[in-house]
């Protein structure tokens, strides 16, 4: 990934008004890819919309880490199924006349 | 512009206290955020619903206003004028809600757009009317829309410009898309509020069926008709593919209903470059009717010979 791809942490923090310990934590349990470039950690471009979710609902809702660690995974699993549906439906759509 | 029972959105009675104003919203905004209820345009909606009844009442001032003129907010300004004028005249209290035409409310609209709040919310608390006080960001409503495309359209990638709100927005669609596939535009929906992010955009893919084909993922199904004579004794069929016209050779004793396999002549495999489904092609020997005198002779002197 080239640098431009990657936003530094703290300037992150200081826009959207959030603890660095906050990124950390979403970096720890596997929720967010941080990457280090010397001692600074930076965001990837890539990750800041998901990380912008996890946000808001860690401020808008007021759910802590283990609650977003949750949300996501049944979101994604919610995708998951939503998927396999669409697919059954257009196989079954084969045999209708 | 019908009334808003905001009590009713939350779940409440006039009687409910701050906390229980505080609590309902959090419990139903946890329901209907759409962070959580990605692609799913009634919770989003139900969610501005739930955030313009926490704007009001959850702020005292606008929520004593809404009580007070009730269903009757649009002559609300009206009786204040009326009951003020009786006042400095000393006269009678006015005691109901006048008729004429109503000088109130719907005159509020000079204070600008309210964002994603309701008509209902903008004519009675104007479009400043939100808390200045607490300042929060909304994220702003998720656009849906649809694409009709066919399966020739979908045989490269395709690039189109929509129009969204008055806004051009280009995109790519891939080839080989499937018939209800999502794609999400990000930052292309409703403007958020208060400095909030803007929603998406959300493009589902309507791929009709055709009648000479049927789909499966990238494999297409297409069912022929066989002449009885070619059937038996063989030859060429030439067919019509999504890529145009193929010939293929048949088999000596070609069964009704067999099938056979047309490799790489279905659809691009989606994301997949270079990547093909399969045409499958179905047999479907057609028994001659009809027969005249000759043919039934002959027929009769086959079915001795077997």
């Amino acid at each position: 990934m080239t640098a431009t791809g990657l936003i530094a942490a703290s300037e992150f923090c200081t826009y959207h008004h959030v603890e660095f310990r906050f990124i950390d934590s979403l970096s720890e349990a596997g929720l967010l890819e941080t990457q280090s470039v010397g001692q600074e950690i930076f965001i990837p471009e890539s990750e800041l919309q998901h990380l912008e979710k996890l946000i808001r609902l860690h401020h808008e809702l007021e759910i802590n880490l283990a609650g977003i660690e949750a949300i996501t995974h049944l979101l994604q699993r919610m995708e998951t199924l939503q998927d396999e549906m669409r697919v059954m439906r257009n196989k079954l759509s084969r045999f209708e006349e | 512009m019908a009334f808003i029972d905001y009590y009713k959105i939350l779940g409440l009675d006039k009687q409910a206290s701050d906390k229980d104003i505080k609590a309902a919203y959090r419990k139903m905004a946890r329901k209907y955020h759409p962070d959580l209820n990605p692609n799913d345009p009634e919770a989003n909606k139900k969610f501005q619903q739930i955030n313009e009844a926490n704007e009001v009442l959850s702020d005292q001032e606008k929520r004593k206003k809404y009580d007070k003129y009730g269903e009757n907010w649009q002559h609300g300004e009206e009786h204040e004028k009326y009951a003020q004028q009786q006042r400095a005249q000393g006269g009678n209290t006015y005691s109901g809600f006048g008729g004429g035409k109503s000088q109130g409310f719907e005159d509020y609209g000079d204070f600008g757009g309210g964002g994603d709040f309701s008509d209902f919310f903008n004519s009675m608390f104007g479009g400043n009317g939100r808390s200045s006080s607490k300042q929060a960001k909304y994220r702003g409503q998720d656009f849906n829309a649809e694409l009709q495309l066919s399966l020739r359209d979908i045989l490269t990638a395709q690039k189109q410009t929509l129009t969204v709100n008055g806004k051009n927005i280009r995109l790519t669609i891939p080839a080989g898309v499937e018939n209800g596939q999502t794609i999400k535009i990000t930052g292309h929906g409703g403007q958020g509020a208060n400095g909030g992010p803007a929603g998406d955009l959300f493009i589902k893919f309507n791929i009709p069926p055709e009648s000479d084909f049927k789909r499966d993922g990238a494999n297409l199904y297409q069912n022929i008709q066989l002449d009885l004579y070619t059937a038996v004794l063989g030859g060429e069929v030439t067919i019509d593919t999504l890529n145009g016209k193929v010939k293929i050779k048949v088999a000596p004793g070609t069964q009704n209903g067999s099938i056979v396999k047309l490799k790489g002549k279905g659809l691009p495999v989606y994301k997949q470059e270079g990547n093909y489904g399969d045409l499958l092609v179905t047999y479907q020997v057609l028994v001659p009717t009809h027969l005249n005198d000759k043919q039934k002779e002959l027929f009769t002197e086959l079915s001795k010979l077997k």
